[in-house]
């Protein structure tokens, strides 16, 4: 089983929404799409479904042209970003009612019901309505009618994003676990980075209706292909800096900053990436780096201190563990870790695979 | 802590005392003194008690009035909800089409009851009126004027023409606030149109639609300018509907009493209808 879009293309007017897109899904997998709001998830997510058909291009399933053909003869489920069951239906006859109307009998409905409902902790609730429900409760009856189905492809688009935060990260534990046994494709869409590492799999990029890039989500997070993959693959957002090397120093432009490597590349301008984390108030890796700045910003984010400091005209974005209390305006020093950095040639290509 | 006791606040609300009680508890009031006495010239009066209470519940006339305007507002109800919810269906959601459908639907909620009365008096007659000629002219015996069936049916179509808009309007507001969400989890499913209709649009509609519904109930129960103007309740008394009745005891007959009397059977009917049906509707509500 599996799904591939070719050449995939989507215009609205003369707008577009898609540019032309080749991605294939693998049965089994967990797929996540990862970019800001438009950039293309939904739409993309629709023309898998068959909701929306693409300008030009072709959708193949299962090693068959399913360009154009009906979503409701395409066997898939979806979930969205806003609590969508039917009003005036139990929580039961919600998840029935894709059953029902592909006529299944009504005692498989029951079984077959009452086993997502078990695996989505709903049991207790069947006989109450969705507005009865909690915002949790009720995305779990939406998930639990796009379970029931034994869909070949599930989408679930931003099903996190309305939820409070407690619940949200409840649910996002047990989602990986409810399509492991599942032959099935899943496409999951957020715009949170969090979310992609935590759900594994596949990740693909999404900036302004392009597929930036497609592999193992760690892959993708640990060797983005280029400087706009990594960019939409992190946050608080990367620290970029303009650099160059000489033999093995390499130092950033406009400020003092400068390390030795080894790394085996030409010597000319860079542009070096270096995420949130990579940069904190105590030393970390092996080998680090020194930087000084100004605090701009000084917040809390549960246990850990972000700190927004400038340094050579340029701000920087730190992450440290821990609570790390700096006064606006305090000059401060701070390491970086240089084990980390990816390196972007002019082209802005990722340069350091190793 | 200990809370000081503080009158001056009963000051902030004496204006809404006098307002309430100019607008709503003096001419209220005035209506049930009437309502218990014999009203002679001079400003002569004499306890009667629930006299004329009885004879209104006990008056074929009342009976049949009331029986009229029963008729009268559940035709309206049966007709002009299902219309209105169908043209809001069939209304575009975008485009240039929606401020032009919006126009149109609001020109009749615009125009002032007694100039619809006229208009459609105009429009009806039968020598020179347009509907009333045509009808005429294409072999119908049509006279509203004279007979009763064709009396009703203009004062039927006057005020579904006058106020199916409103239902419209409300519905669409209503079918406007499903997002769209909604439409692609149903066709997902493989619901058909009727489906979406019936487990979408209507549960999502109830709370416009039970709104359209005690709306048009009220302004159809208590309907008077419009068949005032038309048919002044006639032929006979084919069209004389309760608050034509109304008047013409009070105003006509300057039968004080009896006519204060039947004002409050009326309004304490209009509460009661209203209050059963916005109980029923809201049932399944309060439990969120």
């Amino acid at each position: 089983m599996s799904l591939e879009l070719k050449n995939v293309e989507k215009k609205v007017g003369i707008e577009t929404h898609i540019h032309s897109t080749s991605i294939k899904l693998e049965k089994n997998t967990i797929n996540v799409l990862l970019g800001s709001t438009l950039a293309g998830k939904t739409t993309l997510m629709q023309i898998m479904a068959g909701l929306d058909k693409p300008t030009n291009g072709e959708i193949w399933f299962n090693g068959e042209n399913v360009t154009g053909k009906e979503v409701q003869k395409r066997n898939c489920s979806m979930v969205y970003q806003q609590f969508i069951n039917y009003p005036n239906f139990t929580v039961f006859e919600n998840i029935a009612s894709p059953l029902k109307i592909i006529g299944i009998k009504s005692n498989e409905i029951k079984e077959r019901v009452g086993k997502v409902a078990e695996l989505l902790k709903l049991s207790a609730m069947l006989n109450k309505k969705p507005d009865e429900l909690s915002g949790g409760q009720q995305q779990r009856t939406a998930l639990a009618r796009a379970l029931v189905k034994d869909s070949d492809l599930i989408l679930l688009d931003e099903p996190l994003a309305n939820l409070d935060f407690k619940l949200r990260e409840e649910l996002r534990e047990e989602l990986p676990k409810l399509f492991e046994d599942r032959d099935c494709i899943v496409v999951y869409a957020t715009t949170e980075p969090q979310d992609a590492l935590m759900i594994g799999g596949n990740t693909a990029t999404l900036l302004e209706g392009k597929v930036i890039q497609y592999g193992k989500t760690l892959d993708v997070y640990n060797k983005p292909e280029n400087l706009t993959s990594a960019r939409v693959f992190s946050d608080p957002p990367m620290n970029i800096a303009e650099i160059n090397k000489n033999g093995e120093t390499f130092k950033i432009n406009n400020n003092n900053v400068e390390w030795k490597s080894n790394l085996k590349i030409k010597d000319g301008k860079y542009k070096i990436g270096i995420r949130p984390h990579n940069i904190t108030t105590y030393k970390e890796g092996k080998n680090s780096v020194e930087i000084n700045g100004r605090v701009l910003i000084s917040e809390l984010s549960g246990s850990e201190s972000l700190i927004h400091f400038t340094n050579g005209e340029l701000n920087w974005v730190s992450l440290s563990n821990g609570i790390q209390s700096k006064n606006i305006g305090e000059e401060t020093k701070l390491y970086m870790n240089i084990d980390e950095f990816l390196y972007f040639d002019q082209n802005n290509r990722l340069v350091n695979h190793g | 802590m200990n809370k000081t006791l503080n009158q001056k606040a009963w000051l902030f609300v004496i204006p809404v005392f006098v307002l309430v009680a100019f607008n709503a508890a003096v001419p209220l009031m005035t209506v049930v003194n009437y309502s218990f006495q014999e009203t002679f010239g001079s400003n002569v009066f004499a306890w009667e008690g629930t006299r004329w209470f009885k004879e209104i519940l006990h008056s074929e006339r009342f009976h049949a009035s009331l029986g009229r305007q029963i008729i009268f507002t559940f035709i309206i109800l049966v007709i002009q909800l299902p219309l209105g919810i169908g043209i809001a269906l069939t209304m575009p959601k975008k485009g240039w089409g929606v401020p032009v459908c919006l126009i149109l639907m609001s020109m009749p909620l615009l125009i002032p009851w007694n100039v619809v009365g006229a208009m459609w008096n105009i429009f009806a007659l039968p020598d020179i009126g347009f509907l009333g000629n045509s009808l005429n002219t294409l072999g119908f015996d049509y006279n509203f004027t004279q007979q009763s069936g064709d009396a009703w049916f203009t004062t039927i179509l006057m005020d579904v023409w006058h106020w199916t808009s409103l239902v419209v309007l409300l519905s669409y507001a209503g079918l406007n606030s499903i997002q769209p969400a909604y439409y692609q989890a149903a066709e997902i499913d493989g619901a058909s149109r009727w489906d979406i209709f019936r487990y979408i649009e209507l549960p999502k509609m109830k709370k416009v639609l039970t709104l359209a519904i005690l709306l048009r109930f009220m302004d159809s129960f208590m309907i008077y300018t419009e068949p005032f103007v038309l048919t002044g309740g006639g032929p006979g008394n084919a069209t004389n509907f309760l608050s034509l009745d109304l008047v013409k005891m009070a105003l006509g007959q300057f039968d004080l009493g009896p006519a204060a009397a039947m004002s409050l059977i009326y309004f304490l009917i209009v509460l009661l209808i209203c209050w059963i049906f916005y109980t029923i509707m809201m049932k399944d509500e309060g439990r969120t």
